[in-house]
């Protein structure tokens, strides 16, 4: 029993990294009708923007001291300057880095989010989906190549804060055994921000004028321009949304896997799983199938389901598509008529 | 080993020349023998191009980057540039080496360089086009067994040598072993045969391991050492669970590990995998756990400092095993990161140190051997003593092409003085200890087979 609540716990976190970049990639499919194979980038762009957070924070001044080193040369003893200028406060800035790097990521992605869609993306609209793909995994390539030339190809640390870094007890919150069922706090938090971000989007497509017409121009954008909205600004703008959602994914996930410029690609091909299970350009079954697979593929895990069929973990996700698009073509909550002839 | 054979083969003959220049002067052999005997990518004019084929781009760029540089650095002391570096230590028995800084056999080293893209089939594209192409008499580098074994096959087809990078597989020289290939980097059983006493006496006898292993050649035999050889000091064999390359989250087959009753993980993962399996481990509050009444620990049999960085704070007093490490204070070793330090300014990693030893061991059997034939390479290479290269005195065996020399027992460095001190030695292994019969279970199943000169 106790593995199971951890299988479900892991496959919440995991779905819920799934369902931030299958939002992203619904929403995109859903306004501007792209199939975007650059979204996994998005959200190896926002992970690297906590590097980038942890960097500037940690950069190194000269304490005035030198020492040898085996070669024989001499190098400079430094110091965070952050610690230089601010003393413990500083060291707490560190600290929380990733938390802090939302700062960075929010206005960073909107605007390569916006850089995107204006420089490239809007170019394809009218070809084919054939060519929308082929551009932005070529996109993707150039982006991941881009930050392995300036980061390298090794995977980066990027610790989460102190306080949020220990074990949850999960048994002693539902009056279980103490110290029974643990978990990392940080991937219980990591499924609270998804689950956050997923609410905020639905209630600003839902409840704000912004939203409404959004969602009205993803159903005929045609009637919506003849009303005289500018519908093809705020497509723009929701494709910024989506970059951002992705790369704020990628900034959070960073204490749970080092990231490495190849993190993006690694995400990308599930999450259009995701997306092609629960619907293409369905919200609610982007969602929906992010968890549902990221549940699955966790029990798939268990030695007890391997015992019975080996190697079940690695092709349950695949498996699961397949069916679907057997059974019914536009994916669990997808609209009649997508995907479907 | 007999000098003379009935059946006359290849290298019936070059043994024989080899008798022959037991009485003869040396340059007098290797003229007689080059001229003799044809071979691909002779070099015709002032210089000898090696092909340096490492993985420039992928998951491990920045190994092969440390690779290039050893390589870069190594040709610089043959052609007499810098400070001379482990050719000023190096010594074969019998005397000193051939090694002048004059090139090799006179001839000016130059290079050229591949991407193995650790991809298997474009590290043999890479090698064929510096063999076809450049005319590379020699192909060394990598850091995949994958690779590794894919090369090694190829520089055999094709009749030239091949000096394994990095390359952990038993495989590689054992059921994989070709006559052109020569591994100087130690393997998964030696890492098993230096780890077990020193985790046996870090952790006791009683204790129970689960392994997760890397789902590929490499993870494979390292799973089986590392069973073999703490099943032998008494420790049981939970479970085995292969976990897909390049898994990225480990979460769930990490869960199970707190379910299964074992109070030790052994990680067969390398690269981003270990990074990954290990942070996450730590994450999971593995090593805070108490199973069986004992503490649980977690054992990573391979390090790599370069990827250990990645892993941040979480390798701290986690036991591994390495072939090298730049803090050694042998003269080899300083010899080496002074050279290395100074040229780019942080010490070398253990794939640059094997790439390094690798280049001036066969530019010393050319000298040896007085031609770049292959099979004058191999003749040369099998059976030699060395020393003074960092890792006490080393044995390239003639069964299967592998190096026996000592093996280091590191750990996570718990009170680390600089960025580069991620990795403490605890113990240095005797080459005795970790050496094994050439007809050992884990190495059967290959040939070695003849060498090819290729013409």
């Amino acid at each position: 029993m106790d593995a199971i609540i951890l299988q479900i716990l892991n496959g919440l976190e995991k779905g819920g990294a799934y369902a931030l970049i299958a939002l992203g990639l619904t929403l995109i499919f859903g306004t501007l009708g792209v199939v975007n194979f650059a979204h996994g980038a998005l959200f190896m762009l926002g992970a690297f923007c906590a590097v980038v957070m942890r960097a500037l924070l940690t950069m190194e001044v000269a304490t005035g001291e030198v020492e040898s080193t085996a070669w024989g040369t001499e190098i400079a003893v430094t110091t965070p300057y952050v610690t230089n200028l601010f003393g413990d406060f500083g060291n707490t800035m560190i600290d929380w880095a990733v938390p802090l790097s939302i700062l960075l990521t929010v206005p960073v992605m909107l605007f390569v989010g916006w850089a995107m869609e204006r420089g490239l993306i809007r170019h394809f609209y009218k070809r084919p989906h054939a060519e929308q793909i082929l551009v932005t995994f070529g996109l993707a390539i150039v982006l991941a190549e881009l930050v392995k030339a300036v980061f390298g190809a090794n995977p980066i640390p990027v610790p989460e804060p102190a306080a949020l870094g220990g074990m949850m007890d999960f048994g002693a919150l539902f009056g279980s055994e103490p110290d029974k069922i643990t978990y990392p706090m940080w991937r219980f938090v990591y499924f609270l921000f998804s689950a956050t971000i997923i609410i905020i989007v639905f209630m600003f497509l839902k409840f704000t004028t912004f939203g409404m017409v959004v969602r009205a121009g993803m159903e005929d954008r045609e009637t919506v321009g003849l009303l005289g909205i500018d519908i093809g600004k705020k497509f723009t703008f929701m494709f910024a949304v989506s970059a951002a959602i992705a790369g704020l994914a990628g900034a959070m996930y960073t204490p749970i896997i080092s990231p490495n410029y190849n993190i993006g690609m690694e995400f990308l091909v599930l999450s259009f799983v995701v997306v092609v299970v629960g619907g293409m350009g369905s919200l609610g079954g982007a969602v929906a199938a992010g968890f549902m697979l990221g549940l699955l593929q966790s029990f798939a895990a268990m030695n007890e389901v391997k015992e019975i069929l080996p190697g079940i973990d690695q092709i349950i996700i695949y498996l699961v598509a397949i069916i679907v698009l057997l059974v019914r073509p536009r994916g669990l909550m997808g609209r009649k008529g997508v995907m479907e002839t | 080993m007999s000098l003379i054979k009935t059946n006359i083969d290849r290298r019936g003959v070059l043994k024989g020349t080899a008798a022959a220049g037991l009485a003869a002067p040396m340059f007098m052999n290797g003229k007689a023998w080059a001229d003799a005997h044809a071979y691909l990518n002779a070099p015709t004019g002032k210089s000898v191009t090696l092909g340096f084929n490492v993985p420039q781009t992928g998951p491990y760029a920045d190994e092969g980057a440390d690779e290039l540089r050893a390589y870069k650095l190594a040709v610089k002391h043959l052609n007499g540039e810098g400070d001379g570096g482990m050719m000023n230590t190096m010594t074969v028995k019998g005397g000193k080496t051939g090694l002048t800084g004059n090139g090799v056999l006179g001839k000016k080293v130059e290079y050229v360089t591949g991407d193995t893209q650790t991809k298997s089939d474009a590290a043999r594209s890479s090698a064929k086009k510096m063999i076809e192409a450049d005319k590379a008499v020699m192909i060394t580098g990598g850091s995949s067994s994958g690779v590794a074994i894919a090369v090694q096959s190829l520089c055999q087809e094709a009749g030239v040598i091949f000096m394994a990078g990095l390359t952990h597989s038993n495989d590689t020289t054992g059921k994989d072993k070709r006559a052109n290939g020569f591994r100087h980097f130690f393997n998964a059983y030696m890492s098993g045969a230096a780890l077990a006493p020193v985790l046996e006496k870090a952790y006791g006898k009683d204790r129970k391991a689960y392994h997760l292993t890397a789902d590929y050649t490499w993870g494979w035999t390292q799973e089986a050492s590392i069973a073999a050889s703490t099943e032998a000091v008494g420790w049981e064999t939970m479970k085995k669970v292969k976990t897909p390359v390049g898994a990225g989250d480990f979460s769930q087959y990490i869960t199970p590990v707190l379910e299964s009753g074992a109070d030790v993980l052994v990680l067969n993962h390398y690269g981003n995998d270990m990074v990954n399996s290990l942070t996450q481990a730590v994450k999971f509050g593995l090593r805070d756990k108490q199973v069986n009444g004992k503490d649980f620990t977690i054992v990573v049999p391979l390090y790599s400092r370069l990827m250990a960085a990645g892993a941040g704070e979480n390798v701290k007093g986690i036991f591994g095993s390495t072939n090298w490490h730049w803090s050694l204070t042998d003269e080899g070793s300083k010899a080496f990161v002074k050279s290395f330090g100074q040229e780019y300014g942080f010490p070398p990693s253990q794939a640059a140190h094997t790439c390094y030893v690798q280049t001036l061991l066969y530019a010393n059997a050319a000298e040896t051997a007085g031609t770049f034939n292959p099979c004058g390479i191999v003749e040369a290479l099998e059976g030699l003593e060395f020393d003074g290269m960092g890792n006490g005195p080393t044995l390239y065996r003639a069964d299967d092409h592998q190096c026996f020399k000592d093996v280091l027992v590191v750990k996570g460095n718990e009170n680390p003085t600089s960025k580069f001190d991620i990795l403490e030695v605890v113990e240095v292994t005797p080459a005795e200890q970790v050496t094994y019969a050439p007809d050992h279970p884990m190495f059967t199943g290959g040939e070695l087979g003849e060498c090819n000169a290729g013409a």
